[in-house]
């Protein structure tokens, strides 16, 4: 997890990624921000997010984006 | 025809029902369109506002289109301006216009006022329903000539000042009717709109929905983030036609949508503003076999595009889709630095000549004599050419192809070095997602940028196979991502000022 924030905080270093549920409700991450982070997580994790994990639920909290690691981590 | 409203003034009776934009939260019918738009221009006309700039500050909305509309009937021309615009760039614009009124809706009053804007702030629900005055309406059609103004568009200048670009009713028929023929519109055409309401990429859907009694959705921003969902949305809506920047198409098929979903209607795609990578550019062509793809060219001064290729051949790794020719009642003039023609395989800077041509930037007669040139091909009388800056060849089919922009040729070492040229070889290779090659005038070295899946090194032992020397990079860095410009392009200018400033 730590590693995600990590990636996260290099983004937008300001946002609260412990609290904040509405990265994508409230425009928070924009189009290059989740190609960047698609693009960390697939050089630190070594999993691959297919396009149909590509949604709002799964980006909208850093909460969200690591159960979805850990799901394709376990696949 | 005179007049761009003259599209509406024929569709609407016949097709008063059909839905003509519809956006995330609303829609808007074409006798809605209709009515509103010459309401829009009474309530203008009403308040003494005639030849003048207009600006239109709102979210983008079918709401905002029919702003348009409406300031055309009142005789002046609308300036769209970007909700998410910063404050500053804003302040620079209103700088350029000084103009006397801005439409705003509730998401923008506030942003307005604290511009500190000292004019007149109408809000379109307030003026929308506004009863139409057909006296008023009639006495400034009179007296529209089809050379007055439409709108301006702000494009960035070299500088970090914008300019103004003005386009006049004739540039823009002339636009609709030739891209309308190039890409085959009809009524039965479902836009799926991409591009912002704030560039002149939107003439693409607007104008010709007017003209066809078609139907444009205003794809809502945050479906770009989402492949899957994004083509869902095309599918429920059955958007058969779509002319979008390249980046929002390789952001579908780089990661692997098709095996998931495929846009079943879509049957025209027009790209341009960038170079489709290949690899990307035949995951399309094989996810969709029947649909017809078109790569546009055209800078903002000459109206949208004026340059077109519809596809017609494969394309392997290596090959350049061309930009074509142009379109009908446009000729493209290849100049070299010595203002001659360029022979076919030579390069020379892409200059336009036809109606397509704009009217120039507003309130800025030294940048607008920079590129607004007499055509040095003609010595007889005035004939206006617009310069894009822009370096093309003909190959030996004769169709152009685009090699980069002019201050992206450099000179290196005694050899003539397109920055453009050493991206394509680079954009070859499996794994890279982007790439962009900016020169440090100051040590001399060539800086390359990219983004993807590959090693600096093995990048770097590759390219040494693909380029001459001279031409090899002197620094491989990979970023994350690359800084993009609002008109979705790499953002050469940003690149290079890290650079220079000794970051990365």
């Amino acid at each position: 997890m730590d590693k995600l924030l990590e990636i996260l905080k290099e983004i937008h270093a300001d946002v609260d990624y412990d609290t904040c549920e509405t990265l994508i409700d409230d425009g928070i991450l924009d189009s290059f921000d989740i190609i960047s982070i698609i693009t960390e997580i697939s050089s630190e994790f070594d999993v691959q997010i297919p396009a149909n994990e590509i949604v709002p639920e799964n980006f909208n909290s850093a909460a969200a984006l690591w159960k979805l690691i850990e799901k394709l981590e376990d696949e | 025809m005179n007049n761009i409203l003259e599209y509406m003034e024929q569709t609407a009776p016949r097709v008063p029902d059909k839905l003509a934009f519809a956006g995330e939260n609303s829609e808007l019918s074409f006798g809605q369109v209709f009515a509103r738009s010459k309401g829009i221009g009474t309530a203008l006309s009403a308040r003494g506002y005639y030849r003048e700039p207009v600006v239109v500050y709102m979210h983008k909305s079918p709401d905002m289109v029919n702003a348009f509309f409406g300031v055309v009937y009142s005789g002046c021309f609308y300036v769209p301006i970007d909700e998410e615009m910063p404050a500053h760039r804003i302040g620079l614009i209103f700088g350029a216009l000084d103009p006397r009124v801005v439409i705003c809706d509730g998401n923008t009053r506030d942003k307005a006022e604290a511009l500190g804007f000292g004019g007149e702030i109408l809000m379109f629900d307030d003026i929308r329903d506004t009863a139409e005055d057909p006296a008023a309406l009639a006495k400034i059609r009179k007296a529209a000539l089809d050379v007055d103004p439409i709108y301006i568009v702000f494009t960035s200048g070299s500088t970090g000042v914008p300019k103004g670009v003005v386009a006049c009713h004739r540039s823009v028929i002339d636009y609709i009717e030739t891209l309308s023929e190039a890409l085959g519109f009809s009524s039965e055409t479902v836009f799926g709109n991409q591009t912002p309401l704030y560039f002149d990429a939107c003439l693409k859907e607007l104008y010709p929905t007017l003209k066809f009694g078609a139907t444009t959705y205003l794809i809502p921003k945050k479906l770009f983030m989402f492949p899957v969902k994004l083509v869902e949305y095309l599918n429920e809506k059955r958007i058969n036609t779509v002319c979008w920047v390249v980046s929002a198409l390789t952001m579908i098929s780089a990661f692997g949508t098709f095996d998931t979903v495929k846009p079943e209607y879509l049957r025209t795609v027009a790209f341009g503003s960038e170079v489709f990578p290949i690899k990307q550019f035949n995951l399309w062509r094989q996810a969709l076999p029947e649909a017809t793809f078109t790569n546009l060219y055209g800078p903002t001064e000459a109206t949208g595009m004026c340059c077109f290729y519809r596809v017609d051949r494969e394309f392997g790794p290596g090959d350049v889709i061309p930009i074509g020719g142009p379109f009908r009642n446009t000729e493209i003039l290849l100049l070299k630095d010595d203002n001659t023609l360029a022979a076919p395989g030579e390069t020379g800077e892409i200059c336009v000549r036809g109606t397509s041509v704009t009217l120039g930037y507003y309130n800025n007669p030294e940048k607008t004599a920079e590129s607004f040139v007499q055509n040095p091909l003609n010595k007889a009388y005035p004939e206006i050419i617009y310069r894009t800056g822009d370096l093309a060849r003909r190959n030996d089919r004769g169709e152009l192809e685009f090699i980069s922009r002019k201050d992206y040729q450099i000179k290196h070492m005694g050899h003539r070095i397109e920055l453009g040229e050493i991206e394509a070889v680079v954009n070859l290779e499996d794994g890279i997602r982007s790439s962009c090659c900016i020169f440090d005038d100051v040590k001399k070295k060539i800086v390359l940028y990219y983004t993807g899946d590959v090693e600096k090194g093995d990048l770097s032992g590759k390219l040494r196979a693909g380029l001459p020397r001279y031409m090899l990079p002197h620094a491989v860095i990979q970023i994350d991502s690359m800084p993009f410009t609002p008109n979705g392009k790499i953002d050469r200018k940003l690149l290079k000022e890290r650079w220079m400033q000794g970051g990365q």
